[in-house]
C-alpha cells in the first residue's frame, strides 16, 4: 500500500513536472514560425552560397572560382577598391557623425525628436533618390558647376563626377544618418551625472569627456561601424552612378556576372568573397564588443588589466590635450544647450548637407524643360502626370505599396512573435537567437538577393510579389526586432503579472495590456518595415523579373538610360511620402511620452 | 478561525540558488500576516507563490483546503498589490479597478457598483476619470488598493505596498490599510522590510531571514521573546549582553551572568548552567540609571540622540561593549559622565549564544 502510494505520489510529479517543462516551453513559441522563415529564406540560400563559391561551373569542388579572383587583376583590383571605399566611407560616416550624435544624447527628449526628424528622413530617403539628388548637383550641367561658373569661380568644369570624390560624398551621405542612429542609443545610456561627478572631482569639461564619456560611448562607435562598413561593402548604386570604372565595387561584378554574363557560379564566388568577409568582422565585433550593444545595450565588461590602464592614461593626455582647444566658457552655461555653441553649429551644418540635398530635386520634378537644367524652369505639373499616366509607373508604384504592406504585415508578425519569446528566455538562450534574427542586417544585401535569386528561380516564384515580400521580409525582420525590443525592454512586466492575478487570459492579456502599451513600438515597426521594403532596390533588382518593377527597380533601370524630370517627379512623390511617414512616427513617439 | 491558506513545504531554488528552503506556514481566514525580512530573505518569493506568479521547486500550496499549486494566479481567488503599484499606465482609474471585475465577467451594473464602492473605501471617487500619472503616489496607492479589493478576492497579496512613498504618508496609509483590512474582513499577506510597519499592522509576524523563516509569532512575542539574535536585532533597538554564567548565584539565588564587565542577573525563566555561554537581551526601555557602583553595571556616556519624546543615551560599558538606553528628557545626563544601570531581570530575554 505504501509502495503504491510513493508510485502514485512520484507520477503525479512527474506529470505536474512535465505540464510545467511544457507550459514553459508553451512561451517560447513564437519564436518558431520566425526562426523557420529565416531558415528557409535566408540560412540556407546564404549558405548556399557559401558553398556554391566552391564548386565551378560543371560542379566540381575546388577553389577555382577564387583562383580566378585572385588570378585576374581586375577582380583583385577591385576587391581593393571595394575594401578601401567602404574603410573610408566608415571612417569618415562614424568621424562626422560622432558630435551629432554626441549633442543629440545630451539634449531633452523633445529637442531631441526634433532633430531626429531631420536625420530620419535622409536616412529613410531610398539610395537611389539620394544617389540622383547628387548627380544633379555635381554633375558637368549640375547645379555646383553653373553656380561656380555664374560665380567666375571656374572658367570651365566638367563637374564633381565621376571621381572618387563623387563617389565618397554619395556613400557618405548615404551612411551618416546610420552611424549616427546606430551611435545614439549607446550614447543616450551614459549617465550624464558621470559627467558631473568627473567634473566635482577635478576634471575639465574636455578631461571628463575622453575619460568618461569617450570610452563609455565606444561600443556605439564600434557598432556604427560594423554596421556602416558592411553595408558600405555591398553598395552598387553610388559607385556605378557617381564613379568611374575605376571605382567599381564588388557588387556591380556581382550584379552584372548574373545580369549580364549569366555566370551564376562566378556571381555566387564573389558573394561568398563578400560574406567571408562580413561574417569575419562580425565576429571580432561580437568577441570585442558584443552583439546587443547593437540596440544600445551594453555589457560591462571592464576587466583590471594593463592595457586598461594605459588606455586610461592615453585618454588622459587627450583630455589634457583637448582641454587647450575647448573654449573657456561660463561655467552656469547650460551643457550643449546654448543655442549657438559651435557643437550646434556643427550639427546644424551636417543636417544641412543631408538633408538639403535630398530635397533639392523638388524644384525639377516641377519644370517646364524638356530635360533636366539648372535652374528650372517654373512651373509645370507635366512630369508629374507623364508619372502617374505611364503605365510601367502606375504598376510600379502599385507594385511597391502592395509589397510594401505585405512586408510590413508579415515581418510583423514574425517580428513581435520572436521579441516575445526572447524576452521570456534567459540571456543564454536569447543571445545567440538575438544574432540570428539580427544576421540579415549584418549580411550584404546583395549576397541574400543573389541567394534568394537562385531559390526562388526553383520555387517558381521569381517575379512574384510573393517572393519580394518574402525577400523584403528577410531584410525588415531586424529593423523590426530592434525597434519591438526597445519597446519590450521599457514594459514593465509586472503590469502582465497583475492583470494575470486578476484574472486575464494570455490572449486578454496581450491584447488589453501589452499590444496597447507597445502601440507606439508597433507602429513604428510596421512604418520600418514599409519602408525597408518601399526603398529596396537590391532584392528588387534580383527578385522581381524583368517585367514586375518596383519604384526603385524602375528608377534604376531608367536613370541608367537617361536623366529625365520624370525621375525628379518619381524622387519628389517618395521624398514627400518617407516625410510624411517619418513624421507620423515621430507624432506617435512623442504621444508616448 | 480556520485556516484560509496553507503552504506545505514550498520552496524555490533557481538552479543552485536557494531562493526559499520548504517553507510551512498556516494563514488563519481574516487574519494580517506579515512576511518581514531583509532583501533576499525569500519573503516576495514566498508572496509570489503564493500569487501563482512564480512556481514553486517543491511543496503544495492551499487555499480554503483546495490544492492552487498549479491554479493559474487568476483562479485562486486572490489579489495583489504591487511594489510601486502596477498600475496599468493606458487606462484611466475606473479602467483600471474594473479590470478584474471585467476579466471575470460581470455584469455592467455589477461592475459600476464594484468599482464605486472600491473607489469610496479609498475615498477616491472623484478621481475615476484621471490617469495614473495624473495621481500623486499616495493617490496611486489607493487606487492600486481599491483595484485589487474590486473583485473581492478572499485572500489579498500586498508587496511592500508603501516602500515608495515618505514617512508621514506612509504613516496614514498604515492606518488606511488596517481600516479597510477590518472592513473587508479579508485575509492579508503583507510583505514588508519596514519593522515599525509590521509591528503596526500585523495580527502575526513571520520574521524571515536567509530564505527561511526566523521565527512566527505576535508582534508583542517577537518584540518581548525573540527567539533569535537575529530576531532580537532585525525588530527593535537592542542591547546584548554575551558571557557565561557565574558559578555562585546572586543574593536571592538568582543566575548571574559575566558580562560588559559587571554581574547581571538573569531571568528565571529555562535553566542556566553555570560555566555555559548565553546572550542576554536588553531593550534600550528597561534599564534605569543610577549612581555609579549602585546598578548591575557602570558606563561612561559617550553621546545623547534627541528623540522628540525621549532621548537615547549610548553608553561604554567597562569592558568596551556598546549599549543604549532610553531615558526621559526630565533626566539630564551629559556626555562623560559615569553611570550605573538597573532593571527589571524580567523585562530580559535570554537567547540563545
Amino acid at each position: 500500500m505504501g509502495i503504491n502510494l510513493t508510485a502514485q505520489q512520484t507520477y503525479d510529479v512527474t506529470r505536474k513536472r512535465r505540464f510545467a517543462w511544457l507550459a514553459s516551453s508553451m512561451r517560447f513559441l513564437p519564436i518558431v514560425p520566425t526562426l523557420l522563415f529565416l531558415l528557409v529564406f535566408f540560412i540556407l540560400p546564404v549558405g548556399e552560397i557559401l558553398q556554391g563559391g566552391l564548386f565551378d561551373a560543371s560542379g566540381h569542388f575546388g577553389l577555382s572560382q577564387f583562383r580566378r579572383i585572385a588570378a585576374t587583376p581586375v577582380y583583385a583590383k577591385v576587391l581593393w577598391i571595394t575594401f578601401s571605399i567602404a574603410f573610408m566611407t566608415t571612417a569618415l560616416s562614424v568621424l562626422l557623425g560622432y558630435p551629432v550624435a554626441y549633442l543629440l544624447s545630451r539634449l531633452s527628449a523633445r529637442s531631441r525628436e526634433r532633430w531626429l526628424l531631420w536625420i530620419m528622413l535622409p536616412f529613410w530617403t531610398s539610395y537611389i533618390v539620394k544617389t540622383y539628388a547628387w548627380m544633379l548637383l555635381l554633375s558637368k550641367t549640375g547645379v555646383l558647376s553653373t553656380i561656380a561658373l555664374t560665380l567666375g569661380l571656374v572658367k570651365e568644369t566638367n563637374g564633381a563626377i565621376p571621381s572618387l570624390t563623387g563617389v565618397l560624398i554619395g556613400m557618405v551621405h548615404a551612411m551618416l544618418p546610420l552611424a549616427v542612429m546606430t551611435m545614439l542609443p549607446v550614447m543616450r545610456g551614459i549617465d550624464e551625472r558621470l559627467a558631473q561627478a568627473a567634473e566635482t572631482l577635478g576634471a575639465d569639461r574636455s578631461m571628463s569627456f575622453f575619460t568618461v564619456f569617450l570610452p563609455l560611448s565606444s561600443p556605439g562607435v564600434a557598432a556604427a561601424g560594423l554596421l556602416v562598413f558592411i553595408t558600405s561593402l555591398g553598395f552598387f548604386i553610388v559607385p556605378s552612378l557617381l564613379g568611374t570604372p575605376q571605382q567599381t565595387m564588388i557588387a556591380q561584378l556581382v550584379i552584372s556576372s548574373v545580369l549580364e554574363l549569366f555566370d551564376m557560379h562566378f556571381a555566387g564566388a564573389l558573394s561568398t568573397v563578400l560574406l567571408v568577409c562580413a561574417i569575419a568582422i562580425f565576429f571580432v565585433y561580437d568577441r570585442m564588443v558584443g552583439l546587443s550593444s547593437l540596440t544600445g545595450e551594453v555589457q560591462e565588461k571592464f576587466r583590471a588589466s594593463r592595457t586598461q590602464g594605459i588606455k586610461l592614461a592615453v585618454l588622459m593626455v587627450a583630455g589634457r590635450l583637448g582641454a587647450l582647444f575647448v573654449m573657456r566658457r561660463a561655467t552656469h552655461a547650460p551643457r550643449a544647450g546654448n543655442r549657438f555653441g559651435p557643437l550646434r553649429l556643427y550639427a546644424f551644418a551636417v543636417l544641412a548637407v543631408l538633408v538639403v540635398p535630398v530635397l533639392s530635386v523638388i524644384p525639377y520634378a516641377f519644370t517646364r524643360s524638356e530635360y533636366i537644367q539648372f535652374p528650372p524652369r517654373f512651373f509645370s505639373l507635366r512630369w508629374f502626370s507623364s508619372f502617374l499616366d505611364s503605365p510601367v509607373w502606375q504598376s510600379a508604384l502599385v507594385r511597391s505599396f502592395e509589397v510594401g504592406f505585405g512586408t510590413a504585415v508579415l515581418s510583423l508578425v514574425l517580428g513581435f512573435g520572436a521579441t516575445l519569446a526572447l524576452t521570456r528566455m534567459s540571456q543564454r538562450a536569447s543571445k545567440p537567437l538575438f544574432a540570428l534574427l539580427l544576421a540579415p542586417l549584418i549580411v550584404p544585401r546583395i549576397v541574400v538577393a543573389v541567394g534568394l535569386l537562385y531559390l526562388f528561380a526553383r520555387m517558381g516564384l521569381t517575379g512574384t510579389d510573393a517572393g519580394l515580400v518574402i525577400g523584403h521580409t528577410v531584410l525588415a525582420i531586424p529593423y523590426v526586432v530592434v525597434t519591438l525590443a526597445a519597446g519590450f525592454r521599457q514594459f514593465d512586466w509586472r503590469l502582465d503579472d497583475a492583470a494575470r492575478v486578476m484574472g486575464a487570459s494570455p490572449l486578454k492579456r496581450t491584447t488589453t495590456i501589452l499590444l496597447p502599451l507597445l502601440a507606439a513600438s508597433v507602429t513604428t515597426a510596421l512604418l520600418f518595415a514599409f519602408l525597408v521594403s518601399f526603398d529596396d532596390l537590391t532584392i528588387a533588382i534580383f527578385v522581381s523579373g524583368g517585367i514586375n518593377t518596383t519604384l526603385p527597380k524602375q528608377m534604376w533601370d531608367d536613370i541608367q538610360l537617361a536623366i529625365t524630370p520624370t525621375l525628379a517627379a518619381v524622387s519628389t512623390t517618395l521624398v514627400v511620402l518617407i516625410a510624411l511617414v517619418v513624421f507620423i512616427s515621430s507624432y506617435l513617439k512623442r504621444g508616448t511620452h | 478561525m480556520s485556516a484560509k491558506l496553507e503552504t506545505i513545504g514550498v520552496a524555490k531554488s533557481y538552479g543552485d540558488a536557494l531562493a526559499l528552503q520548504p517553507t510551512d506556514l498556516t494563514v488563519q481566514t481574516g487574519e494580517f500576516l506579515t512576511l518581514l525580512g531583509p532583501s533576499g530573505s525569500g519573503k516576495t518569493t514566498l508572496l509570489q507563490m503564493i500569487a501563482g506568479l512564480v512556481a514553486p521547486t517543491a511543496g503544495r500550496i492551499e487555499i480554503d483546503g483546495r490544492d492552487v499549486t498549479h491554479v493559474e494566479p487568476g483562479k485562486r481567488g486572490v489579489g495583489m498589490v504591487f511594489q510601486s503599484y502596477a498600475l496599468f499606465p493606458h487606462m484611466n482609474v475606473w479602467d483600471n479597478v474594473a479590470y478584474g471585475l471585467r476579466m471575470r465577467r460581470h455584469s455592467r451594473d455589477d461592475i459600476k457598483r464594484a468599482v464605486n464602492d472600491a473607489l469610496t473605501m479609498v475615498h477616491m471617487n472623484d478621481y475615476a476619470k484621471r490617469y495614473p500619472k495624473e495621481l500623486s503616489g499616495g493617490q496611486q496607492q489607493r487606487i492600486a488598493l481599491a483595484r485589487c479589493f474590486a473583485y473581492r478576492p478572499s485572500v489579498i497579496l500586498l508587496d511592500e505596498p508603501l516602500g515608495a512613498l515618505d514617512k508621514k504618508l506612509r504613516e496614514h496609509m498604515q492606518s488606511e490599510i488596517r481600516r479597510l483590512h477590518k472592513e473587508l474582513g479579508a485575509t492579508f499577506v503583507y510583505v514588508t522590510h519596514d519593522q515599525d510597519e509590521a509591528l503596526t499592522l500585523s495580527d502575526r509576524i513571520c520574521l524571515m531571514n536567509l530564505a527561511r523563516v526566523e521565527q512566527i509569532g505576535t508582534p508583542a512575542d517577537l518584540y518581548d521573546r525573540p527567539a533569535t539574535r537575529f530576531a532580537a536585532q532585525f525588530i527593535g533597538h537592542s542591547n546584548l549582553l554575551e558571557g557565561a554564567v557565574d558559578q555562585t548565584r546572586g543574593s536571592s539565588g538568582e543566575a548571574i551572568l559575566l558580562a560588559a564587565g559587571g554581574r547581571v542577573p538573569m531571568p528565571q525563566s529555562g535553566s542556566t548552567t553555570p560555566g555555559l555561554k548565553y546572550c542576554l537581551l536588553v531593550r534600550p526601555e528597561a534599564p534605569r540609571l543610577v549612581e555609579p557602583n549602585r546598578g548591575f553595571l557602570d558606563g561612561t556616556i559617550s553621546d545623547i540622540v534627541f528623540f522628540g519624546s525621549d532621548t537615547r543615551v549610548q553608553l561604554t560599558m567597562r569592558d568596551g561593549t556598546p549599549f543604549t538606553v532610553r531615558c526621559e528628557r526630565s533626566l539630564k545626563p551629559r556626555i562623560g559622565d559615569t553611570v550605573g544601570l538597573v532593571w527589571d531581570p524580567l523585562r530580559t530575554t535570554l537567547l540563545n549564544a
